[in-house]
């Protein structure tokens, strides 16, 4: 058997995997992407793609900054053809009680003194601008008009394709089911239909399938899946409706730029699967919570529902870091929150791997934390 | 006046063959993939339409008879159906 080489291997599609193996093969690295199947198939593509800045800890408010720096010009960047379906629309956070509330006061305290232009709304603001919100109940908002929406399959697509036009393989349909490790070193991976590839550095960014990777060459990784559901109406006319998140019961709704909105809500009683079957239960609580904060939408036909695993960590943060190991980088764990951390992610993924400085001190998301019972607690977390 | 040549496949998107043709050329031999690139089966049909005949353009391109091809997925509730009709029960 020949054995085949590369400088970096990335194992996984997401948008990390797509956004790292782009950077690696635009600097000259030689890097070769497998996923175990289309580009984006796993959490990345099924996500809601909300794109925010309203964190509440220093470390992941200065890489949601850099992503919504990249957002606005990055499909002029990648030139693929593919319409990335950037919008600023706006996000907002709705409370329901007074400790949720002061919260996000915090969060937009610190997120003004980093020149984040979010602003906390009083209800009968929030009436006056978006008449066709019934919010009954609500206290207050916090809302940053220049986050938005994304397309995560595209996203995801431009960036793998992209990345081939710089040099880079992407073998799709190509699942890895084991890393090599020689001497506490790394040393490649083994794909499914026995291929053997071998390079010195190996970044695991497969999500949720990122535990029982790690575990061939013994690292144990704090990652679980938790299944989450999505639905998507038929389009209607188009009126820029933010996403709005709703922290009494954990519902989220918003419009779509081709006029469809996109329903979502957390349920504690998901099962922790990769799976990704739907939920009978799901569209009847989702669509009964949505359509009381905008009854507009009573008539709206629902085409679509699915699902996709979260990448869970116990702190819902994810871990980047160099593990036990040698040359095997982890980046996964979002938690949730990962898709709009593509160009923030593949950023610091390249500059690890290249050797260079991170642009933003990664300590927070260091792997060892958990050992250490030091979490890494983020209060605006979904 | 449209175009003569529109020849369109995807009518929930309104995607013509050409198009469908270009990305198949490009590289993206699979349902699941184009649907992705270009929302064809993402409308209200599902692919109804443009699933059979984007399968035999994949065929074509490829050489794999059209039953080795994964045909990509039908999501619930497979046909619309009102939000408030689903919302109701739950009242």
């Amino acid at each position: 058997m020949t054995i085949k080489t590369a400088d970096v291997i990335v194992v996984g599609g997401g948008v990390h995997g797509a956004s790292t193996t782009y950077e690696l093969a635009k600097a000259g690295v030689k890097v070769v992407l497998f996923e175990k199947e289309y580009l984006g198939s796993g959490g990345s593509g099924r996500s809601a793609a909300g794109l925010r800045q309203h964190f509440g800890t220093e470390t992941n408010l200065h890489m949601a900054k850099y992503n919504l720096q990249v957002f606005p010009t990055l499909e002029e960047e990648l030139d693929t053809g593919m319409s990335l379906e950037f919008t600023q629309w706006g996000y907002m956070w709705v409370a329901y009680a007074d400790s949720v509330l002061a919260q996000l006061q915090k969060n937009v305290d610190l997120q003004k003194s980093l020149d984040i232009p979010s602003v906390m709304m009083a209800p009968d603001e929030v009436k006056a601008r978006w008449p066709y919100l019934c919010m009954d109940g609500i206290i207050g908002v916090a809302f940053c008009g220049d986050d938005g929406h994304i397309n995560p399959q595209t996203l995801t697509l431009s960036y793998g394709h992209a990345a081939r036009r710089f040099g880079a393989t992407v073998k799709t349909y190509c699942p890895v089911v084991k890393l090599l490790a020689e001497n506490g070193k790394i040393k490649g991976v083994v794909t499914e239909d026995g291929e053997e590839w071998h390079a010195p550095k190996v970044l695991l960014s497969s999500g949720p399938w990122s535990t029982p990777l790690a575990a061939t060459v013994g690292v144990d990784l704090p990652v679980y899946p938790e299944r989450h559901n999505l639905l998507i109406t038929e389009p209607v006319e188009v009126f820029d409706c933010p996403m709005v998140l709703c922290l009494d019961d954990g519902a989220y709704f918003k419009q779509c730029p081709n006029g469809t909105f996109m329903f979502g809500r957390d349920d504690q009683d998901e099962p922790h699967t990769t799976e990704t079957t739907n939920s009978a239960k799901f569209l009847e609580g989702v669509t009964t919570s949505v359509l009381k904060r905008i009854p507009a939408l009573s008539g709206i036909r629902v085409v679509r529902q699915w699902s996709g695993p979260y990448d869970n960590t116990p702190d819902h943060n994810a871990i980047i870091d160099w593990t036990p190991v040698e040359g095997l980088l982890v980046n996964c764990g979002w938690s949730g929150h990962g898709l709009q951390f593509g160009p923030s992610g593949g950023r610091v993924c390249k500059e690890l791997l290249m050797g260079e400085k991170p642009f933003v001190d990664l300590y927070r998301f260091r792997l060892s934390r958990f050992a250490e019972n030091d979490l890494f607690f983020e209060p605006a977390f979904i | 006046m449209t175009d003569k040549k529109a020849n369109v496949i995807c009518r929930c998107e309104e995607i013509e063959i050409d198009e469908i043709r270009k990305w198949i050329d490009a590289g993206y031999t699979n349902f699941e993939e184009l649907k992705r690139i270009l929302r064809v089966g993402m409308g209200p049909c599902q692919g109804r339409g443009c699933r059979d005949i984007i399968l035999r353009e994949i065929s074509k391109s490829t050489g794999k008879p059209v039953a080795e091809l994964l045909p990509g997925v039908i999501r619930p509730p497979v046909k619309p159906v009102k939000a408030k009709l689903l919302a109701e029960d739950n009242e």
